[in-house]
């Protein structure tokens, strides 16, 4: 599966990268599978928001309201029914895939920064929400010691089951970026005009874009649940949507792996920055301007282009 | 095959275009002529469904398309080009075309197919014959002007048209670059049977090449008629050359 997404030395990259991850639980201590577990799923959570952001132009600024409205429907689920907590967890995504829907229809007919305002709006509303209803989500509380299956509750089997689960997410977005509808997409976001008049149905094809970034996002929640056992309602909170696109912006939103690659950076800064000072969103501000000033495309853009500089063909002025 | 009646728009109370009719039979090159402002664009983007009509009809194979989407126009194989450049600027040439010919054959819905392979030969094969080839695999930000201008008509092709639209083709073109253009649209015209409309303000590549000629004035289409007979003609020469004492050309 790895041949499809790299190549050459990238390919021997990602075998070496595969088989550390795979052993990582035998050499480093707990709490830091925890931080891998956590960067995995969030790297998930903002590859999902590429897809529509980077791949498809489309301004989801709002997007951890699809990762909290996933990770509390299966909270939820395992807490208040005696349902099989595997169908907890596919329900998750499905309720986010859904909630993309519904919220993707109302906010497509609008674009770029209108979209962008219209979607904090409803994300936040949805926020308030979880945040209030005390009685059916815990309100600020958050829920919390959410029972698991046996095999997940060792923090190796939740790190085991996030790497697979995030791996296989990974290959099928990788799939779809590369697909057909990929394709269009890529297209609509550099000229929706244009693809209109190629005959492109430019909403749907932007719906059904939101549908599968919402999914995928609700799949890195429940994962969540898994590895923390606990849901609270910052995680729908937009700051964390900001954190999710600075991730995208940071590692590259042009290539797949960087929001991967962002994720990681902010995970680990966040993690050793707090234990330091507790001014961890004026860190973050300052790396956003590093960001937006020196590397436009992201870490990973700045290397693939450093990669790259000698194959493209030099232009030529006719 | 194309039949505009009496269609009108403004901007702001601004008629950019009042009263427009044309028609176009199959297999003619027609040419829109007019100056700066006249409401060529305008006109074209009403026929293609990118701006709604006032009011007034679109007819197309004698089916009412007014105010479809531009989608659903260009399923009725109308293509068009635009006057200023519009392709997909993060995508390579090969690309480009590829996301067209995938659209024109509905599989834009296909999750899990890789677009590499699909549709390479159909691609390949419109490159070809507009002379892209050699250039497929560089970004659109790397092309010459010229060859971005050449790279819209070959994304029109990418829709399988019958019916041509095309908005100043040749428009910042090199003079070579200008005469292998006006050689393809002659050859897509002859060869592939489209029906062709365009607009251009250079009267010998107009006069060169088509068939029948509409003159357009502040949004008014003013005469229809071959090349001869549009040159001639008294209004066209008061209103669009502002001078009657000699024949254009
Ligand atoms: N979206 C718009 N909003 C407001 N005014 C517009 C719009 N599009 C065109 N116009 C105006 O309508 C008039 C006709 O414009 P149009 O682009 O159709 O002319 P044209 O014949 O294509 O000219 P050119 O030869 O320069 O391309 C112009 O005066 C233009 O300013
Ligand atoms: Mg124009």
């Amino acid at each position: 599966m790895l041949q499809s997404m790299l190549r050459g030395k990238g390919l021997i990259w990602g075998y070496a990268g595969l088989i550390i991850l795979f052993l990582l639980p035998l050499i480093l201590p707990r709490f830091y599978i925890y931080i891998v577990s956590i960067i995995l799923l969030t790297g998930l959570l903002a590859t999902s928001l590429n897809l529509v952001l980077g791949y498809g132009g489309i301004f989801q600024f709002h997007h951890a309201v699809f990762y909290g409205v996933g990770a509390y429907a299966t909270a939820l689920m395992l807490t208040r029914t005696g349902l099989s907590p595997w169908i907890s967890f596919i329900v998750g995504p499905i309720v986010s895939a859904a909630l993309g829907l519904i919220m993707g229809m109302i906010c497509i007919r609008l674009s770029k920064l209108y979209f962008a305002m219209l979607q904090i709006s409803l994300g936040s509303l949805v926020w308030i929400i979880v945040y209030r209803w005390y009685s059916f989500t815990g309100g600020d509380d958050g829920i919390h010691g959410i029972p698991l299956p046996e095999i997940l509750s060792s923090p190796n089997g939740a790190y085991y089951f996030t790497l697979i689960i995030t791996l296989i997410c990974f290959l099928i977005m990788y799939k779809i970026v590369k697909s057909p509808f990929g394709s269009a997409l890529q297209g609509i976001r550099d000229n929706p005009v244009r693809s209109e008049m190629i005959g492109i149905n430019v909403k749907r094809h932007q719906l059904l874009a939101l549908i599968i970034a919402g999914f995928f996002a609700g799949v890195a929640g429940f994962l969540f649940v898994v590895v923390d056992t606990t849901v609270f309602p910052d995680m729908l909170f937009w700051t964390l949507s900001l954190e999710i696109c600075i991730m995208c912006l940071l590692g590259g939103w042009f290539s797949f792996f960087g929001p991967m690659l962002g994720a990681a950076i902010i995970i680990v800064l966040r993690t050793f920055v707090s234990t330091f000072t507790s001014y961890w969103t004026l860190v973050l501000g300052i790396l956003m301007m590093f960001v937006i000033f020196f590397l436009p495309n992201g870490v990973l853009g700045y290397v693939e282009e450093k990669l790259h500089k000698g194959l493209i063909e030099p232009v030529i002025k006719e | 095959m194309l039949e505009v009646k009496s269609i009108s728009k403004s901007f702001d109370g601004f008629k950019a275009v009042n009263n427009a009719n044309l028609e176009v039979e199959k297999g003619e090159i027609v040419a829109v002529i007019g100056p700066n402002g006249a409401g060529k664009t305008t006109l074209f983007n009403l026929i293609t469904g990118i701006l709604k009509p006032d009011n007034g009809k679109v007819f197309f194979k004698g089916e009412d398309i007014t105010g479809l989407h531009p989608y659903q126009v260009c399923r009725k194989r109308i293509s068009r080009s635009f006057q200023i450049v519009n392709v997909f600027q993060r995508l390579t040439v090969f690309e480009n075309v590829q996301v067209s010919v995938l659209s024109r054959q509905k599989k834009t819905w296909n999750l899990f197919t890789p677009s590499t392979k699909l549709v390479i030969k159909e691609t390949n094969e419109i490159l070809e014959s507009v002379g892209l080839i050699k250039k497929k695999n560089r970004t659109t930000a790397l092309l010459s002007h010229g060859d971005r201008k050449v790279l819209e008509i070959a994304m029109a092709l990418g829709g399988n048209p019958e019916f041509l639209i095309l908005d100043e083709p040749t428009a910042g073109m090199a003079p070579e670059e200008t005469a292998r253009c006006i050689e393809l649209i002659k050859h897509l015209s002859e060869k592939l049977g489209l029906t062709i409309l365009f607009c251009e303000h250079d009267m010998e590549i107009v006069f060169g090449i088509a068939n029948r000629i509409m003159v357009m004035v502040r949004g008014a289409t003013i005469v229809q008629g071959g090349c001869d007979e549009v040159r001639c003609n008294q209004a066209v020469q008061d209103a669009y050359l502002g001078r009657s004492d000699v024949c254009l050309m």
